[in-house]
């Protein structure tokens, strides 16, 4: 009874130090998540801020008369006089109409630098799209050239961004600020254009095409060869070496670095299969190779929870294996095949390093309209907008950044969803 | 024909097939009293008509894609004219996608010798014989296949085992892609590899302490040859995942602890889905934080305490990779965690344990074999991951345990030397292949060990 | 109380002896027989009532546990003696939707007190499950746990000697001096459960909780540990829940009879096995249910 009493005492004193060592464990268990979900707030706040600009875009209004002359077109339906037409000159002689007192080359350059560069070819499809226009004057909201933008948007915000900009062009900017002959308007472009050297004409088009082109060759290709998998390994193939190897290499393809995937796809698709380059085509297959271990793995736990009795009283009727799998464990089991292929899909989507090694990665200005044209896909088009020294392009990288990640934002939640809604609870 | 056309036609024709067996399936079993005289339902009849009428033709096609474009280069190559006859691989290479491209009409006739122009006539001349003679075979294929399907069919043939045989083999094709990938992929990287440890030795990439994979233009300039000295790739990729680990492992770990072990199943609910986001941002993302927000953040804050951190540090990129890693290592130590029987907890417990001690003590014990293949994983991936470091890390190869400074990793420097134009067999390209034989290898390793500890960890608490 | 109530309060035996063991309905029972209460208690508990949500699992339970006593507690499975067994170290307070009612005391002080720290009742009060559940070390470590999360042990010397003193004490100590750093859970089960007992009484606590110790061990394990369980009430009060009868007769001076989470009869346990007071006691003991 004495030691124990002594115990006691003992365990009396430790308690303040270890009650204290508790509660500290307890900061940093709380610390850790809020590190974690500190991380995700300064990621979404800092690529939100950074990129809500691009969605508005600097316009400046001009009268542009459609002068014969000057383009050099005098049959609006010959393609060649069109392809050769002097289209820039139409936006120059607004400008130096706007500025009449402009003069010298230096300062002309500065002028015509107020607009873009393909401002001439926007005109032109105003001028297509209305061939009654030529010799005609009208008042038109002209795209800025990217530098204006970038200057006007700081401006307005307060905290203007002059360092590429002359001081004649901040005058200019001044003048029809005050006129409202500058201002900013919905970024259509961002849209409907493909990518572009100046990043006011640059849009994410074709990249959102091309991730979709190569998104639905891989969904046709993995989906089906992964449930067939998943169908093999759970319902038909014998405990055996073979299987259990099978198995290894599924588990640990799912974990090989992505751009493996990549050196296999330049390796055997393009270098021995000869396929081109840059094709969506290569792409879904290299991401059909890479999504497979997913879905595959996925749709074997969606089939795993169909309870065993099912299969038994279907075998029970007189059903041959087959059918007790056609008509009961794949339907019973298709919404958790569902969710795992969103899931794979999103993390194709998402992928953009192999990629990069099969040539995906090419400037690509058409936006693709078939498996076989040459595209790219919408991570690898941040990436080489991140990697343009423009200071343009960061906000249009982080604007292509939030249309990626609602892309992602919506496939994931289809999937919890579809999780929710679909699940069985045996 | 193109090679789509003939597919959807064979498809066409396989539909067809079936309902034709089918048909004279039923026909036959009406006479009989129904279809309970029948072996099989009719519709396998239909299916095994179909079968015998589109696989054969299919198994042509694939094989006839994978050896008519290697067999008609060499013909045209053996039979081009001596003059231009080509004398070793890469001019091999080079012949030959000039003739294809004139072939193609890629490449403008005008101004090209003769001879050339006639090895692309003969090319084409060749590839339009290859096509005819596909779709003639197929079809003729195709049409045998559905008279033998039709004349099997009987009332007591047995069409369902034979289906359900062919079936099966085709799914377990399904299952065995993933070896046949693994295959490739070995395949792909070590031949390439083997062709340049020819010029470059393996002894020399693996030890050798410079890294300038520049080869010169012309053969005559200095230092044409370029070195491939590979540590410092490896040292650089060591590095920076050795800073994603110390971003990862604590927290990752902690937040597992602090969700299985204390959060009320409310935050548990809200907390972990959240953390769980960070695992589905694209790693394009991540490159884009850490090399435009993070980098430039420690850079100005490294200098207002008077240190140079460069701009693409180790720091940077391995940093934003540990924040991609956390959900990756706190949702696998949860796993884990979780899995440790509640009776160690109430034993522990009933001692007068702590909660924290009963943590640290009984359960993190418990668990470390399936942690330590969580992290190693991680670690697998952390060394594998490309995008981040392409876009955060440096491309210089330096020899440094410097976390401020700059260094260059594995996969940039597979990115490197496979993205733009070069020709395919120059050593330069040929590394990176060296290097992804590395990669694949390490990571292969720490994958199958990793997976290894887990499922024993499993197995030993089920 | 409900006029049902008191009149069987008043006449306990009768009246209720076809209904409780045709229906086994006991909702109208509301009292004890037998002799709660002891002179020197150490434990007292009075009123407990013990709630998972809204559902409860223990109805009104007045008992005391004498000091040096060995009390086991017998009856149906799901009649709450294991919940019981939890709510007297506070380990009800793992299960987030558990809520104690009532008073439990040690040495007159009150377990549920919120100045109470939980770590220090769970060192008094120690416990053995009804699965072995050694930690997975050695068996040196297991032992050595208690002695050193509380820093009982000054020296490696003393905790040394708490480990051979706790190993011998559970009758374990021959069998296993020779591979003290081998892993616990290389034992056999019934050398797991006198380990978890080792480790149990490693911190000298004042009284042991065993919760089925013998339910998962063959018979001649279970001899040992009913020898082992006579031996260590010389030392410490014990509280013990089992399934069997025999074993409640064999190792225990009074036994406790629980009926669908009410208290239905306490006495000596010869008492108990011979002359049941309550219809449902005898009930259970002549094999009518269970």
């Amino acid at each position: 009874m004495t030691e124990s009493v002594n115990n006691l005492d003992k365990i009396k004193q430790s308690l303040s130090r270890r009650n204290r060592a508790e509660k500290r464990f307890r900061w940093y268990g709380r610390l850790a998540i809020f590190i974690g979900l500190a991380a995700v707030m300064v990621l979404f706040t800092d690529i939100i801020s950074k990129g809500h600009g691009a969605f508005r875009i600097t316009y400046i209004e001009l009268e542009v008369t459609y002068d014969q002359d000057r383009i050099g077109v005098e049959n609006l339906t010959d393609p060649e006089q069109l392809a050769n037409g002097n289209w820039e000159a139409l936006s120059k002689a607004a400008l130096r109409n706007e500025f009449n007192d402009v003069s010298g080359r230096r300062d002309k350059r500065k002028l015509y630098g107020l607009i873009s560069s393909g401002a001439g070819f926007d005109l032109k499809d105003r001028l297509l799209a209305n061939p009654l226009l030529l010799g005609e004057t009208e008042k038109v909201w002209i795209l800025a050239d990217d530098d204006i933008d970038t200057y006007y948007k700081s401006w307005l915000d307060g905290e203007s961004y002059a360092a590429r900009m002359s001081a004649k062009q901040l005058q200019w900017i001044d003048e029809l600020h005050a006129q409202g002959k500058i201002r900013l308007q919905f970024n259509s472009n961002l849209f409907t254009r493909g990518d572009s050297r100046e990043p006011e004409q640059a849009g994410i088009r074709g990249a959102v095409m091309g991730s979709l082109l190569t998104l639905i060759l891989t969904l046709l290709l993995s989906f089906p060869i992964g449930v067939s998998a998943a169908i093999y390994l759970e319902e038909f193939a014998p405990r055996n070496r073979w299987t259990d190897f099978i198995e290894v290499n599924i588990n640990n393809l799912a974990a090989v670095p992505s751009i493996i995937f990549g050196l296999l796809g330049l390796a055997i698709f393009i270098n021995f299969f000869h396929i081109p380059r840059s094709v969506p085509i290569v792409g879904g297959l290299v991401l059909t190779l890479m999504t497979l271990p997913t879905i595959i793995i996925t749709s074997r736990a969606a089939i795993k929870s169909v309870p065993p009795s099912i299969r038994e009283a279907a075998l029970g009727m007189g059903a041959s294996k087959y059918q007790v799998v056609l008509h009961h464990v794949l339907p019973l089991s298709l919404p958790g095949m569902l969710t795992g292929a969103i899931i794979g899909m999103a993390q194709a989507l998402g992928e953009s390093a192999p990629l990069l090694m099969i040539g995906m990665v090419a400037f690509i200005v058409d936006i693709p309209a078939g498996f076989s044209d040459p595209a790219t896909v919408l991570p690898v088009q941040i990436f080489l907008w991140a990697d343009s020294p423009e200071r343009a392009f960061i906000e249009k990288t982080s604007a292509a950044i939030m249309v990626l990640l609602s892309f992602l934002i919506i496939m994931n939640t289809v999937a919890v969803w579809l999780r929710k809604r679909l699940e069985r609870r045996w | 024909m193109q090679a789509t056309n003939i597919l959807i036609l064979i498809l066409g024709l396989g539909a067809f097939a079936f309902f034709l067996g089918r048909g004279r399936s039923l026909a036959l079993a009406k006479p009989l009293g129904g279809i309970r005289k029948l072996h099989s339902l009719p519709s396998y009849y239909g299916l095994h008509a179909a079968m015998w009428c589109s696989l054969p033709p299919l198994f042509l096609l694939a094989m006839w894609m994978m050896f008519d474009d290697p067999l008609i280069n060499s013909i045209v190559v053996e039979s081009v004219a001596d003059e231009i006859a080509p004398t070793d691989a890469a001019s091999y290479n080079l012949l030959l996608n000039k003739i294809s491209n004139l072939a193609d009409g890629i490449l403008p006739r005008k101004g090209e010798s003769a001879v050339l122009i006639a090895a692309a006539d003969h090319m084409e001349a060749l590839r339009v014989i290859s096509r005819w003679s596909l779709t003639a075979l197929m079809l003729t294929l195709s049409g045998l296949g559905l008279l033998w399907g039709w004349s099997r069919i009987s009332a007591s043939f047995r069409a369902r085992p034979v289906v359900e045989k062919v079936m099966q083999n085709i799914l377990l094709a399904c299952a065995c892609l993933a070896i046949f990938t693994t295959v490739g992929i070995v395949l792909s990287v070590l031949f390439e590899s083997i062709q340049f440890f020819r010029s470059v030795p393996i002894f020399d990439f693996v030890f050798g302490l410079e890294w300038s994979p520049q080869t010169a233009i012309r053969e005559d300039q200095v230092g044409s040859s370029g070195s491939f000295g590979a540590v410092p790739l490896f040292v650089g990729t060591l590095l920076v995942s050795a800073v994603a680990m110390v971003v990862a492992v604590p927290v990752g770990l902690m937040s597992a602890i602090y969700l299985a072990e204390y959060a009320s199943k409310s935050v548990r609910t809200y907390a972990k889905p959240a953390l769980e986001i960070l695992a589905g941002i694209p790693t394009v993302v991540y490159g884009f934080f850490a090399a435009l927000t993070v980098a430039p953040f420690l850079r100005d804050l490294g200098a207002s305490f008077g240190l140079s951190v460069s701009s693409e540090s180790a720091l940077a990129a391995g940093g934003v990779m540990g924040v991609m890693i956390i959900p990756f290592i706190s949702s696998l130590a949860d796993d884990v965690i979780t899995a440790v029987p509640q009776s160690m907890r109430d034993g522990s417990l009933a001692m007068g344990a702590t909660h924290s001690e009963t943590v640290r003590r009984v359960i993190i014990p418990a668990a470390l074999p399936g942690i330590v293949g969580g992290v190693m994983l991680a670690i697998s991936r952390a060394i594998g991951e490309t995008m981040i470091v392409v876009m955060a890390a440096g491309m210089a190869a330096k020899l440094t345990a410097n976390p401020l400074e700059s260094v260059t990793t594995v996969t940039v420097q597979i990115v490197t030397l496979l993205t733009g134009d070069q020709e395919f067999d120059s050593p330069k390209t040929l590394a990176a292949f060296a290097l992804g034989l590395m990669l694949f290898t390490v990571t292969l390793l720490l994958n199958i060990f990793a997976l290894h500890i887990v499922k024993k960890y499993r197995e030993q608490y089920d | 109380m409900t006029q049902a109530a008191t009149a069987e309060k008043k006449n306990p035996a009768k009246k209720t002896v076809a209904k409780a063991v045709n229906s086994l309905d006991v909702s109208d029972h509301q009292a004890t027989v037998g002799k709660n209460f002891a002179d020197n208690a150490k434990m007292t508990m009075r009123n407990v009532n013990v709630f998972y949500d809204d559902k409860q699992a223990i109805h009104d339970v007045s008992v005391d546990i004498a000091k040096n006593e060995v009390i086991a507690m017998i009856g149906p499975s799901g009649c709450g003696k294991s919940t019981f067994l939890r709510s007297l170290n506070r380990m009800n307070d793992t299960v987030d939707i558990c809520r104690v009612e009532g008073q439990i005391c040690m040495d007159g002080e009150d377990l549920y007190s919120p100045k109470l720290d939980v770590v220090e009742l769970r060192a008094r009060v120690g416990m053995v499950f009804q699965k072995p559940n050694p930690f997975p070390k050695s068996i040196y470590e297991n032992v050595a746990y208690g002695p050193k999360i509380h820093g009982l042990a000054d020296t490696r010397v003393d905790l040394d000697e708490i480990v051979e003193n706790s190993l011998r004490k559970a009758g374990l100590w021959e069998e296993v001096k020779e591979r003290l750093h081998q892993a616990g859970t290389g034992l056999s089960g019934g050398q797991q459960q006198r380990l978890c007992i080792a480790r149990a009484i490693a911190v000298s606590p004042e009284v042991i909780l065993m919760d089925e110790p013998c339910s998962a061990l063959d018979p001649i394990a279970t001899a040992k540990i009913e020898e082992l369980i006579e031996e260590l009430s010389q030392n410490f009060t014990i509280a013990i829940v089992t399934h069997s009868m025999q074993q409640a007769a064999r190792v225990s001076h009074r036994t406790a009879y629980f009926h669908l989470g009410r208290l239905i009869e306490v006495n000596p346990t010869e008492q108990v096995f011979t002359m049941p007071e309550h219809q449902l006691t005898e009930a259970y003991i002549t094999g009518r249910f269970g």
